[in-house]
């Protein structure tokens, strides 16, 4: 294992300790002061990669985890992930320093919130970092899963669970998709490393299920980057601490899907239906974001609709980027990968400044009680430094100089100016729609920009609708705000550094055709002459204002949209009829009575199997192979038949269960006559323990209501019972009859050899299968969980009574 | 079960100490004969209950204040970190090992890294089993 894949596993580590720091610290000290190390560490590491990854060069480490099935924890570093790297753990170490004065000491489960927090750190890490498809799932859905639990984290609240709830159903349904798209490629290419699938990608364009692979991996995309109709869960995630939020919602996680349509840009860019879906869903989800931003009255959601615009934004431009691919080489193919570097930049520039609102607008949170817009007003002398600080988020945002996001905009302008011009799949035709959509989808940015900046800060302050004395915060809170807005300015003046270190090496990862002549060489000018673009920005801010100035004339358009048909409206309906029909379904079935669920237990056993060995005609079988029965053999079997009978018949319990032990005794016996002391001693202390809890339980247990109502002849339990035995029958007798594989025995014979284990029983436990074990004892312990928790919560449900 | 069963605690006593020396030994000698981290926690787990039966719950509880749900989610983790520590010998996850030392006493012996597995095993399931058995009589 080298070092690098510790450092990817390096936040796993030390979430298993995290509880017990907290423990030992808390309260004296904040249990974040030790987890930002995880952070730190990591990115300070990653650093090194920055001038090796900007010479185009990509680095691949292999750990093999599952060598049999050729699954491999394979570590690919290239620009892409990089960026991704530094994102996660530089954002996280500034987000987790935050939280340090954010989430008190006193007061908060920080274990708890530190673990999930560093679940998702790993988790991430793991994503961007991934070779293997498979590794990259599991990461992707543990991303979904952390991300549940830090919006639950107030799991008191009634909408931190709703919240949660929504976005993990909605993320998993994708990741689930993605997983089925992501299955057919390895179909197709017969590999599940992603660096193989690009050299077979003539054979993914060949094939029939190019196109509902791809679809089925952008509705992952879609639905983690929260791109229209998916983006329903982000403003409700808003539930999560801010901290969680400026991280997860709005840095790290959401991007994550623009990181998968990257990553599967070389092999699926190029075709019409990847560049129309792509940039289509992007630009939808800009517009919408945007207009919808503007109506809001809460901070962090407005954030959040910002933030779904703007991923919007970004993936537009990668769907754009991806005709590049169609091209190969020339002109054309420069123009298209242009934006491919755009939406990077504006990946970084997007992390850097929404990073840093957030962190303000908990400050606001923080130290008014509010974040409700019609409340707040005229913070400005009061929070000077914030209001420096939104100053510079917003207006980045908002696209304006000398700001990261002037740059990244007026290149996102260029972008959907020149592929509007450039014949690629119609885009002749519909071509001119794009930069207009863009052009009103700033429109609206921009003034939602002005609404976050202005009606925060400016006009009248008004402290009684506040529920504390507004004051700065404290400094430990500012910094890490300070730190990205700093970010924000040096990246405009030195955008070139970016560019070359950064935007370059992702370029070549993103289209692989740009690797031979060393990525497109873009220098970034703040200033390119009085071009279209330009005009566009100030046409965006001069309407912007204006339509800012006349908000109130206009606002009312919102409340023409029927809620009706609004998004959630049928999220809601569609979980709420779904519960509702379960409730039915499982109530038919669910009569608490255990005789019933035997009767469907064994009545859909004995179908399955039946018309399993029905249908396939397999059965037959023959005795001619069979060794001889000696007699204590036939002893045996008539003594477990009549202990069997004396379970079924008797009147007290505890002969039943001394019979029962009997059989399994019994049982043992055969394994000794087969010249299988393993087993047979495991069966005995089974059985023994087994005999000894039952009567423990018949000991302890309160009476039994004595239910004698006299059982009445049903004829269905006779013919499911009958059903069941002949059943197990047939198939014994098939099963011996039909040896479609090579025995394995032969393997276990080796167990001395191979694991040095002359008990071939525990050899497999622990060596052959290794996992299944750890696996059951998993299931043992969440089992043994489950009967605590039932008989803890019946016991107090006894006590309320 | 009577509390004041004399008999039954008199064997008690002398017999817990056979059982769980035996349990040890199938628990090490897992690897060549039979037994075994199941095995070995089962017959633990089986001795444990013979001491619940014979002296009631509160005196065992005193005697051995272990919390058993924590002692199965041990059992777990250990199990899980030894899979995983064969990753950083460049090794598949779960992969064991073994080799042969010369100990002072005992000779030359062999020394597996499964056994660090079966540790795991067979806490998982004395905590498990106890737990189970442990919530089953309380709810009486």
């Amino acid at each position: 294992m080298s070092l690098f894949h510790i450092m990817i596993f390096l936040p796993f580590i030390f979430a298993v300790f995290t509880p017990f720091i907290y423990k030992l610290v808390s309260p004296r000290i904040h249990t974040g002061w030790f987890v930002i190390l995880v952070p730190l560490t990591v990115f300070l590491y990653l650093l090194q990669y920055i001038p090796t990854i900007a010479n185009g060069s990509t680095i691949y480490q292999t750990v093999p985890w599952m060598p049999s099935l050729n699954i491999n924890i394979t570590t690919n570093i290239d620009g892409l992930a990089l960026i991704f790297g530094l994102l996660i753990t530089g954002v996280g170490t500034l987000v987790v320093l935050y939280s340090i004065y954010y989430m008190s000491k006193h007061r908060e489960a920080l274990h708890n919130f530190y673990v999930y927090m560093l679940l998702f750190m790993g988790a991430m890490l793991g994503l961007v970092f991934s070779d293997n498809i498979l590794v990259l799932y599991v990461f992707w859905e543990l991303t979904s899963i952390s991300s549940f639990l830090l919006i639950a984290y107030w799991y008191q609240r009634k909408n931190s669970r709703y919240g949660a709830q929504k976005s993990m159903l909605i993320t998993i349904f994708g990741g689930l998709a993605m997983l089925a798209g992501l299955i057919m490629l390895s179909m197709i290419t017969d590999t599940y490393s992603i660096r193989e699938m690009l050299s077979k990608v003539d054979l993914v364009t060949a094939d029939s299920l190019f196109l509902p692979a791809m679809i089925l991996l952008l509705i992952g995309a879609f639905t983690k980057s929260a791109q229209f109709p998916f983006s329903i869960w982000l403003p409700y995630a808003m539930e999560a601490p801010t901290p969680i939020s400026a991280y997860l919602h709005s840095a790290t996680m959401v991007k994550a899907g623009i990181y998968l349509v990257a990553r599967f840009t070389p092999i699926f860019g190029g075709s019409s239906e990847w560049f129309w879906i792509v940039s289509g869903v992007g630009i939808i989800t800009l517009i919408y974001g945007s207009i919808n931003a503007v109506n809001q009255k809460d901070l962090k959601a407005l954030l959040a609709y910002s933030t779904i615009s703007q991923l919007g934004l970004i993936m537009c431009l990668l769907g754009l980027g991806s005709a590049s691919m169609y091209f190969g080489h020339g002109d054309e193919s420069t123009v298209y990968a242009y934006a491919v570097l755009a939406a990077m930049f504006h990946l970084i520039n997007h992390s850097t400044f929404k990073g840093s609102l957030f962190m303000v607008v908990g400050i606001i949170d923080h130290e008014t009680g509010t974040r409700d817009i019609r409340k707040l007003g005229g913070l400005m002398s009061l929070m000077p430094v914030s209001f420096t600080l939104t100053i510079i988020g917003s207006f980045a945002m908002a696209g304006l100089p000398p700001f990261n996001g002037f740059l990244s905009k007026e290149m996102f302008f260029t972008s959907v100016l020149t592929a509007a011009e450039h014949p690629v799949f119609g885009m002749k035709t519909f071509g001119l729609l794009i930069p207009v959509i863009a052009w009103i989808a700033s429109v609206f940015t921009f003034i939602y920009c002005l609404i976050l900046v202005f009606k925060t800060f400016t006009g009248k302050h008004r402290p009684e609708k506040l529920d504390k004395v507004v004051h700065e915060a404290p400094i430990g809170m500012l910094i890490p705000p300070i730190i990205l807005a700093l970010l924000v300015i040096i990246i405009f003046f030195f955008p070139n550094g970016v560019s070359k270190n950064f935007l370059q090496p992702a370029l070549i990862a993103i289209l692989p055709g740009f690797a031979e002549t060393g990525g497109l060489d873009v220098t970034i000018k703040p200033w390119h002459g009085w071009n279209t673009e330009l005009f566009m920005t100030i046409g965006v801010a001069g309407f912007g204002v204006i339509m800012y100035l006349y908000l109130k004339r206009w606002s009312f358009l919102y409340n023409f949209f029927p809620k009706a048909l609004s998004l959630n409206h049928l999220y809601n309906q569609s979980i709420e009829g779904t519960e509702n029909i379960s409730l039915k379904v499982t109530n038919r079935y669910m009569t608490g009575h255990v005789r019933d669920y035997l009767v469907y237990i064994f009545g859909f056993m004995t179908l399955l199997l039946g018309s399993a060995l029905w249908l396939s005609k397999e059965f037959s079988f023959t005795i001619s192979n069979d060794a001889d029965v000696t007699v204590y053999e036939g002893g045996i079997i008539v003594a477990m038949v009549i202990s069997a009978l004396t379970v079924l018949l008797s009147k007290s319990r505890l002969t039943a269960i001394i019979a029962l032990g009997a059989l399994g005794y019994l049982v043992s016996l055969f394994f000794v006559i087969f010249r299988a002391p393993d087993l047979a001693l495991t069966q005995l202390v089974v059985e023994t323990v087994t005999a000894a809890l039952f009567l423990l339980c018949f000991y302890h247990l309160p009476e039994l209501r004595k239910e004698i109502s006299r059982v009445k002849f049903k004829a269905t339990n006779l013919v499911i019972s009958i059903g069941v035995g002949v059943i197990v029958t047939l198939l014994a007798l098939a099963s011996n009859n039909h040896r479609l594989f090579a025995s394995i025995s032969h393997f276990f014979e080796d167990s001395y050899t191979l694991a040095g284990a002359k008990n071939i029983v525990n050899a497999i436990l622990v060596d052959f299968r290794g996992l299944d074990t750890m696996l059951e004892i998993l299931v043992l312990c969440i089992a043994g969980l489950g009967v605590y928790t039932l008989i803890k919560l019946q016991l107090a449900g006894r006590e309320k009574e | 079960m009577n509390p004041n069963d004399v008999i039954l605690r008199s064997v008690t006593k002398v017999a817990i100490v056979v059982i769980l020396t035996f349990s040890i030994y199938l628990f090490l000698g897992g690897h060549h004969n039979p037994g075994g981290g199941f095995i070995g926690g089962l017959s633990v787990a089986a001795g444990l209950v013979l001491l619940y039966l014979a002296f009631d719950i509160e005196t065992v509880r005193k005697n051995i204040p272990v919390d058993f749900k924590k002692l199965a989610g041990l059992g777990v983790l250990i199990a899980v970190l030894t899979g995983v520590s064969s990753l950083f010998f460049d090794k598949p996850f779960l992969n064991q090992t073994f080799g042969y030392f010369n100990l002072p006493i005992f000779g030359k012996t062999e020394l597996a890294t499964a056994v660090l597995f079966d540790i795991g095993v067979a806490l998982a399931v004395i905590g498990t089993a106890v737990t189970i058995i442990l919530s089953i009589s309380e709810d009486g």
